[in-house]
This record gives C-alpha cells, sequence and structure tokens, in this order.
C-alpha cells in the first residue's frame, strides 16, 4: 500500500482542472433577472431566462468586464469571441440548449503560479450561463423511483466563468492549492464570491496516470460533483489509483464522465457509451461576436486591484514569513499587516496577529497605527503576547486605544524582579528537570526550557513574557 | 351583401381602404376608430369561416382599443400615425394575454406574458390588433396547409392555397379583414404569399425590425414585415416598426431613415439587374407566364426611366440547398425547449426523458419533425463540415456575389413565386414544396431586402407577383422600384 496522496512508485498522475464561478453582476448573463443567491425558488426570473418562446439573449456588459478581468488576472490572450449553443435535453436547462463558447473562447492560453512555485497553464476562460436545480421527489413506498423532480429556474442564466487548466497538476495537494489560488484571485478582483458551500465555485477534475518521465498524456475521465476543497483532494487520489489499477490488471480505463460520490469516497461511471452526448456545438444566431477593442482591455487592466501573488510578495518584501504572508492574504488583512509594519511595528508580532489572532470580522475598524501601537506596547515589555491578544480583541470591539485597554484591565507586564524571583522558586522545586536545562543536550535543553517556561505561565496566569523568561533561564544556566 | 361564392377579395367592399386612408380619417375625426373596427370585425364574422385566415379574433379586445384610441381624439391627444388601423398579426408574435400557438399542438395553450417589440410599437402607434392568423406550423412551409388547425384559403380562389407560411396574414390583407398585416419571412414566408393573394408583401433588412417576440424558427433569417394592399401603406407600416431595439443583439444600430418620402422619387436613372437564373422562360417549374410578368415589369421601370440589364448570380440555385441544411438545423436548436416541462403541451411518461419524447411527438407535425431531423443531423459530430459547415460557406460566396452586383446594379429584379397559387395537395411531395422557394431564399441568405409587388396574373387568371431585390439598408431603392412598377400596372391590368 502506498502513502496518502500518492501513487505506487513508477506512477504520476496527470490533472486538468476546470473550475466554473458564478460571477458577482447585478443581473444574469443574457436576461435582466437579478443574479442573487438563495430566495424562493422561481422569484428570480425573467421571460429571456425562462426561455420563453420569442424571447432573445442580449449579453451583459459587467460580466463580460469580469471575464475580461479574470483573464488578464490569469495572464490570458483576451481575444474575439463567440458564442455557441450547446444543445442537450434537460429540463433544468430552459432553452435545453446552454450559450457557451466554444472554439472562439473570450480568454485563451494563460497561466497561474502557484506559491509552491508550479506554473500551471490555463488553456482558455470562456464565458457561459448556468442552468436551474432540479430537486428529484422519490415516491416512497415504491420499487421503482416514480416520483417528480421540482425545478427552480433561481440560477438558470446566472453567468458563469470556466476556467479550464492544462493537464499540468500532479497530484491532489497541488490541486487544491491551484484551486485555493483561484479562488482567491477571483474574489480579489471582484469576480466571485467564490462559495464552494453555495456551488457559486465548482470543481470537475480531468484525471489520468503514466509512468514516471512519460510526456504521454494517457485516457481521462472527467470527475464531476466535486464540491469541496477536501473532496478535490479525494477524487483525484481515488480516480487515479483506479487507473493505476486497471493498467497494472492490463486493462485501461474508458474516456467517460464519472461522478463522485462523497459518502461512498469513489467514483461512479455517468452515462454509458451508448448515450454518449453530441452538443451539436454552433455559432449562436441570436449573438454578435464579442471584440473587446485595446482600449476597454487596457482600462480594465489599469483598474485591476492587486493580485495575491503580488500581495504575498509585498508583505514578504518587509520581512512576513512566507506562510504567514499567505495566511494574512487568505484572511485579506494583509493591506492593514503592511501599513502597521510600515508604521514602524515589530513584523513577526505583526503577522502573529493578523494571522493568528486577529478576527476578521470587526477588524476593518482597526487602524493600523492602533495596531501598531499595541505591537510597540507589547516589544517594549509593557504587555505580554497573551496580553496582547486580550487588549487586541478588546480594540476591535470596544474601538479603544491599546494603552487604555490595558489600564482598564490594569495590565502590566511582570518586571524583571518579581520574575526572577518567581523563576528561582520553581528551579528549586524541579532540581531534576533544572539539571535535564544545564547539562542536557540541545533537544534536551529545548524540552526543558519549554517545560519551566509552562512552569512560569501557570504560575502567573500567563501575564510573564515568555521571552523574558527564555533570556532569564539563559543567565541562570550561565549559557 | 354576400360575397361570391370562392372569390372573397376586399376590392370594393367596406373594408377595401388603405392604411393612409384609415389613419387619417380618424385623426382628422372623419370616422371613428370603433366604427372602422366593426366593418372589419363584421367582413371577418361573415367570412372566415370560408378563408380561415385567423387563429384567434380578439374582437372585445379591438373594440375596447378603438374606444381607447376614439377617447384619445375628443381629448385632443396625438392617437399615433396608424390611429384605428386594424391590424392582423401572424400567429407567431408573442402579444400579452393572447394565446401564441405558431398553429401547433404544442403551444395550442400559451399565452404569453409580454408583447413582441413589433407588437408593442404597432399599439403605441394607434394601430388595433383585431386577431392573430394562421400559419405553416413553426412557419415552416409555403402553403398554409401545415397549420395544425387546418389550411386558410386564398381569397382569390378559394380551392387554392395562399401561401405559406404567412398564409393567414395574406388572405387577410386581400380578403379585407384589415388593410394591414404582419408576417414573417425566413425564406420567403412573406413575399411569396403576398404573391399568391396578389397584396404587397415585404421582408426587411435583416436586422432591420426586432425579432423580440417572433418565436423563432431560424433566427439568422428571420425577419418580420408588413402586407398591404398598396406600396404605400407598406412604407407607412415599415417606418412604424422599423429601427434599433436593445432587446435583441441582432438589432441594427444605425439610425432608422424613413422610407416613407422616397415614394415618388421615382427610378430615373436607378440601375436594375434582372437576375437570369430565375427569369428564364425554359427554367424547371416555372410558369412561362409568371415569367412573362417579371419581362413586362423589368420594361415598365425602363420604361420610366431605370437602366435595366440581365445580370448572373450563379450561387442562387445552391442558396436553396444551404437554405434547406441552415434553417433547420437552427430550428432543430430552436424548437427544443419545446418539451413539455415548463409551457406547452405535455404528454405523460415513465421519465423525464420519456415525458420529454411523447409530449414533442404528439406536439409537433410532419413537416416540424422532418426539420428537427434534417438540422439534428446537419450539425451531428462528423457531419457538420459535410452539411451545416458546407452550407455555410455556400452562404459566404452568395453574401460576395451579391455584394459584387450591387457595385453595378441599385436593385434587383425576380419572379417572387415560380407558379401561381396551386390547389390543395397539389406541392405533396417536400421537395417540390421546397423548390417554390428558390426566388425568395437568397435574400434571407444575405439578410437583403425584398418586397412581392403585384404585377397581374398569371395563365389562370390568379395573382402574380414581381420581387425587388436591394442591398442591405436599401429600402429606399426598393420602395422607390415598388411605386413605379404598381403605379405602371394602374389601368393597364385589371
Amino acid at each position: 500500500m502506498s502513502e496518502p496522496n500518492q501513487l505506487p512508485k513508477g506512477w504520476e498522475m496527470v490533472i486538468g482542472l476546470e473550475v466554473h464561478a458564478e460571477l458577482s453582476t447585478a443581473t444574469k448573463m443574457f436576461s435582466p433577472a437579478r443574479n442573487e443567491f438563495g430566495g424562493e425558488p422561481n422569484t428570480n426570473v425573467h421571460p429571456v431566462c425562462l426561455g420563453l418562446p420569442g424571447t432573445l439573449p442580449v449579453v451583459n456588459e459587467q460580466a463580460v468586464a469580469l471575464s475580461i478581468r479574470i483573464g488578464l488576472a490569469l495572464n490570458c490572450t483576451v481575444q474575439r469571441c463567440v458564442f455557441a449553443r450547446k444543445n442537450y435535453f434537460y429540463p433544468d436547462m430552459p432553452k435545453d440548449y446552454q450559450i457557451s463558447q466554444y472554439d472562439q473562447p473570450l480568454n485563451a492560453d494563460g497561466y497561474l503560479d502557484l506559491a509552491s512555485g508550479a506554473r500551471i497553464g490555463i488553456e482558455r476562460a470562456h464565458m457561459e450561463e448556468d442552468t436551474g436545480k432540479s430537486t428529484h421527489i422519490g415516491a416512497s413506498g415504491r420499487i421503482h423511483d416514480a416520483g417528480y423532480s421540482l425545478v427552480d429556474y433561481n440560477r438558470a442564466g446566472v453567468p458563469l466563468i470556466e476556467i479550464v487548466s492544462r493537464p499540468d497538476i500532479r497530484g491532489p495537494e497541488q490541486a487544491k492549492e491551484y484551486v485555493e489560488e483561484l479562488r482567491s484571485i477571483l474574489v480579489a478582483i471582484g469576480a466571485s464570491d467564490g462559495k464552494m458551500e453555495e456551488g457559486s465555485l465548482r470543481v470537475d477534475a480531468n484525471v489520468s496516470v503514466r509512468p514516471v518521465g512519460a510526456d504521454e498524456l494517457r485516457t481521462r475521465c472527467e470527475i464531476k460533483n466535486v464540491n469541496s476543497l477536501r473532496s478535490v483532494g479525494r477524487a483525484i487520489v481515488y480516480e487515479a489509483r483506479r487507473h493505476v489499477d486497471l493498467y497494472d490488471a492490463g486493462d485501461a480505463p474508458r474516456q467517460e464522465t464519472r461522478h463522485w460520490d462523497e459518502e461512498g469516497g469513489r467514483t461512479r461511471a455517468g452515462r454509458s457509451k451508448e448515450e454518449a452526448e453530441d452538443y451539436r456545438y454552433f455559432a449562436d444566431p441570436d449573438l454578435v461576436p464579442i471584440d473587446p477593442s485595446p482600449e476597454w482591455i487596457d482600462e480594465i487592466r489599469r483598474a485591476l486591484p492587486a493580485l495575491p501573488k503580488e500581495r504575498r510578495e509585498s508583505l514578504q518584501a518587509v520581512g512576513a514569513e512566507p506562510q504567514m504572508a499567505a495566511l494574512a492574504v487568505t484572511r485579506d488583512l494583509d493591506g492593514l499587516a503592511l501599513a502597521t509594519i510600515e508604521a514602524g511595528a515589530d513584523c513577526s508580532r505583526v503577522m502573529t496577529h493578523v494571522a493568528n489572532n486577529l478576527a476578521v470580522e470587526g477588524a476593518e475598524r482597526l487602524e493600523p497605527v492602533r495596531l501598531a501601537e499595541l505591537v510597540t506596547m507589547e516589544t517594549g515589555g509593557a504587555l505580554t503576547a497573551t496580553q496582547a491578544k486580550q487588549v487586541l480583541a478588546e480594540m476591535v470591539d470596544t474601538g479603544r486605544s491599546a494603552a487604555d485597554v490595558a489600564e482598564a484591565r490594569g495590565f502590566e507586564a511582570m518586571d524583571t524582579d518579581e520574575l526572577e524571583s518567581l523563576l528561582d522558586g520553581i528551579i528549586a522545586q524541579h532540581a531534576e528537570q533544572w539539571g535535564r536545562f544545564t547539562d542536557g543536550d540541545d533537544k534536551e535543553r529545548k524540552k526543558m526550557q519549554g517545560f519551566f517556561t509552562g512552569q512560569v505561565m501557570k504560575a502567573t496566569q500567563g501575564q510573564a513574557d515568555g521571552k523574558v523568561v527564555n533570556r532569564l533561564l539563559s543567565l541562570k544556566a550561565e549559557i | 351583401m354576400s360575397a361570391e361564392s370562392g372569390h372573397v377579395v376586399a376590392d370594393g367592399q367596406a373594408t377595401d381602404v388603405s392604411v393612409a386612408d384609415v389613419a387619417s380619417a380618424v385623426r382628422n375625426g372623419d370616422r371613428s376608430a370603433s366604427s372602422i373596427v366593426e366593418d372589419h370585425l363584421s367582413r371577418i364574422g361573415e367570412l372566415d369561416d370560408e378563408i380561415h385566415a385567423f387563429t384567434t379574433v380578439v374582437a372585445d379586445r379591438a373594440r375596447e382599443a378603438a374606444t381607447v384610441i376614439d377617447q384619445k381624439i375628443e381629448s385632443g391627444e396625438d392617437p399615433g400615425p396608424l390611429a384605428g388601423v386594424p391590424v392582423a398579426l401572424k400567429d407567431n408574435m408573442c402579444t400579452r394575454g393572447v394565446t401564441t400557438t405558431c398553429s401547433s399542438k404544442m403551444l395550442e395553450q400559451w399565452i404569453p406574458p409580454y408583447d413582441a417589440t413589433v407588437v408593442e410599437r404597432l399599439s403605441a402607434a394607434g394601430a388595433i390588433v383585431v386577431g392573430k392568423t394562421n400559419l405553416d406550423e413553426f412557419a415552416m412551409g409555403s402553403s398554409t396547409e401545415n397549420s395544425a388547425f387546418g389550411p386558410t384559403r386564398n381569397p382569390h380562389d378559394t380551392d387554392r392555397v395562399p401561401g405559406g407560411s404567412s398564409g393567414g396574414s395574406a388572405a387577410a390583407v386581400a380578403a379585407g379583414f384589415a388593410p394591414l398585416s404582419f408576417g414573417s419571412d425566413t425564406g420567403g414566408s412573406i413575399r411569396q404569399p403576398a404573391s399568391l393573394c396578389g397584396v404587397v408583401g415585404m421582408k426587411p433588412t435583416y436586422g432591420r425590425v426586432s425579432r423580440y417576440g417572433l418565436v423563432a424558427f431560424a433566427s439568422s433569417l428571420d425577419q418580420i414585415g408588413p402586407f398591404t394592399r398598396s406600396v404605400a401603406d407598406a412604407a407607412l407600416a415599415f417606418d412604424v416598426i422599423a429601427g434599433h431595439d436593445p432587446r435583441d443583439a441582432t438589432s441594427i444600430a444605425t439610425a432608422y431613415e424613413p422610407v416613407g418620402p422616397h415614394l415618388t422619387d421615382g427610378v430615373e436613372g436607378l440601375r436594375v439587374g434582372v437576375i437570369s437564373e430565375l427569369c428564364r422562360q425554359d427554367l424547371e417549374g416555372f410558369e412561362p407566364a409568371v415569367v412573362e410578368r417579371t419581362s413586362r415589369a423589368a420594361e415598365a421601370l425602363a420604361d420610366a426611366g431605370a437602366k435595366v440589364d440581365e445580370v448572373s448570380i450563379p450561387s442562387v440555385i445552391a442558396g436553396l440547398s444551404a437554405y434547406y441544411m441552415i434553417a433547420p438545423a437552427e430550428a432543430s436548436s430552436n424548437l427544443a425547449r419545446y418539451d413539455g416541462v415548463r409551457y406547452g403541451l405535455r404528454q405523460p411518461g415513465q421519465n423525464t426523458a420519456s415525458m420529454m419524447a411523447a409530449s414533442r411527438t404528439a406536439g409537433f407535425g410532419d413537416e416540424v419533425k422532418r426539420r428537427i431531423m434534417l438540422g439534428t443531423y446537419a450539425l451531428s459530430a462528423g457531419y457538420y463540415d459535410a452539411f451545416y459547415g458546407k452550407a455555410q460557406r455556400v452562404r459566404t460566396i452568395m453574401i460576395q456575389e451579391f455584394e459584387q452586383v450591387y457595385q453595378r446594379f441599385d436593385v434587383l429584379l425576380t419572379p417572387t413565386s415560380p407558379c401561381e397559387a396551386f390547389r390543395f395537395g397539389a406541392k405533396a411531395d417536400p421537395l417540390t414544396m421546397y423548390y417554390n422557394d428558390v426566388c425568395t431564399i437568397p435574400s434571407n441568405l444575405t439578410g437583403q431586402p425584398a418586397i412581392s409587388v403585384p404585377y397581374g396574373t398569371g395563365a389562370e387568371g390568379l395573382p402574380v407577383g414581381v420581387q425587388v431585390l436591394a442591398p442591405m439598408l436599401g429600402e429606399s431603392d426598393l420602395f422607390r422600384a415598388a411605386a413605379v412598377l404598381e403605379r405602371s400596372l394602374e389601368g393597364s391590368v385589371s
């Protein structure tokens, strides 16, 4: 048995992802109906998105602008594009065809750089409309499911961007990183809310395997219904192993669409080959091609906000650890962190606060200068780390300054003399551990340092400054 | 006063009135809109059982609308340029609150919640809708025999078809049920019935009239246009419905210039080309008398000062085949939505797919099914290039040929239909029926405007139309030539 997330030796995964994201527009892709999640079924509808006879689609310019923004953020070529009809019968699709883009997408040939270093190619990012939602109600007490289905068309016609990666992804962790990075980009540029739990971001995974070192592309399967980051990873691993098992058995996978069964932890074959779809794509005669002018593209490019990658790099440039910088950007608190650091506060303390301590909710009320004050008190020894965390929470709740909160709470960092006598008592009580600290190897000393710090914190109910304790310990051990 | 059996045309009847005369009489207060509407409703009541031009007559609504117009007159408000003009609409144009059936069982009960743009513009102009007219189901046909609700009869000879697919609208105007009606033209569906019923029928430049609210047959070819008993009336109606509509992405944004002022321009110096491929006496399926009428029309234009010459456009014949790939392909997609799920006919089934199949099987007639199958096949993987792709290439070639020809000519001339009105069942073979569209199809494939003007009668004494074609947005030249043809006929042919 191989490690989790790994294939047996000699095999590697070849993964391409198709990410569908709903665009944050006011109205739908081709209809004046509102684009809004939730709501009573069939209330955000209009004759156009219901596909009533005689209605015609008109392109939502805001959707095009957001799609161009996405294309630029993904380093794509933005080009003249044509809407095409994808024909198939399905009850939650009002016209029984979906308006999409086929051989002439809006955005082509881009890439996405991951924080871990890999560059994932973007084949295309095209516009299309979403379908409605069916709820299947089964009749109880029957062998055959002879119930009925309810259809909600609120989602029908919501603008979507479909972002198709090249098969450049090599494992489940990288797939998750790609989806997370993509999501943070979409959110950062205001193109989508990126909420997987509400279905506004959906992932289909194209999975195949090949011997390590080969550059062939073997038969792939498209895995649908992967509705969370966790299932992206699980589904990919399951499917890749299924392929390896088939090859090992002298067999091979068939190209097909499969569905991820979250509860069963497996993929299942979808439609059989006999029912293979022929979508009969052709240019939609109701719509004219869109040819974005260079001026328009430039205007959108100029208005593009900083992308997560640049934002992480800005924080790293002022000294933040990559992981902390990434966390701050994910929490959308990087702006606060940067301003606070630039106001003179200690980088590592600031990053700890924005990455771990500060609740995202309400953080917008915290001014950088206020946070800088707090950090300065902390680094100056006026507050311990634990105290600072408590003060921070209250600052956000009340809007008061760090000094006010600390005073009201009676917080003062314990002074060094007081700490030293406390520490002496603790050393006397734990002579054996003290011996291990003074005479042990590095590993042992580290362990005992933790032990003594813990004892001090226990005795002071966390009010002692851990750094001071460490300094005292070193002094006493004369090391 | 009952009409002569088998011949129920408007001539000399109380409703033998022009659009222009009705509108000016109502606007001047000489006639009330209500009295005009009553005249027409009684003519319809008396004769439509025989003609069957209408699928629905909205007498009460028409009376209410007439009252509103009369009140406007009384209170000094402008009732619009078509004040009090009774209008019949092909039953594939959406009318809020009134069934829009497309003459199909599929939509027999369907009531749109909105008005087509054209309907909105007509109402705003003071026109009064008196009813919805019969058509070949979903506008697929050239005789109105494909209506699920029975055929329409030609007012000139009730044993014959009125043409199609807008047969009901053509017959309504010919019979005096309304001075104005509207049809849709995808491959000749306005011009061919106009020719067979002896009225004027016009297909505008693609995109000049909004398609919003027109139930689609073939989206890249469909255009709405008027039927009238005179060229001037057609111009008046066209000026009301034309212009940009933001709800139709294929609508032309160029500002609209009315054609009305050009009606009296004459044709002095106008360069007229007679398309030789469609005007040969020996052409199979063409009645010599029909071709003869086109030659006479060309002479009349020359007499009026036009420069007339023959011109060859080789692609026009191939256009027929291209059309019968492209139109069904688009239709197969446009008609997919009639699946029994949301509206229209639903038949029970064991599951969703079988419900859809049963509904479509029961809801569509043979011709609609035939074209859906043709179109589905033409778009299928592996066949797309050989059929749909090739047809699109033919279309491109045809557009190029016409563009070249229009560098040397202002308008072109052909017969509208190769024959006079035929008897019911005479063209039961679909290919024979399709061939009937050979003269009209090129304008749909190129998107260019065309008009059919009555030009005397053929060998069997039935109406024959000649067709004038013009380049994109060339409607003013189209109407100039049509007006001269109409005048040249006055007194010379009964």
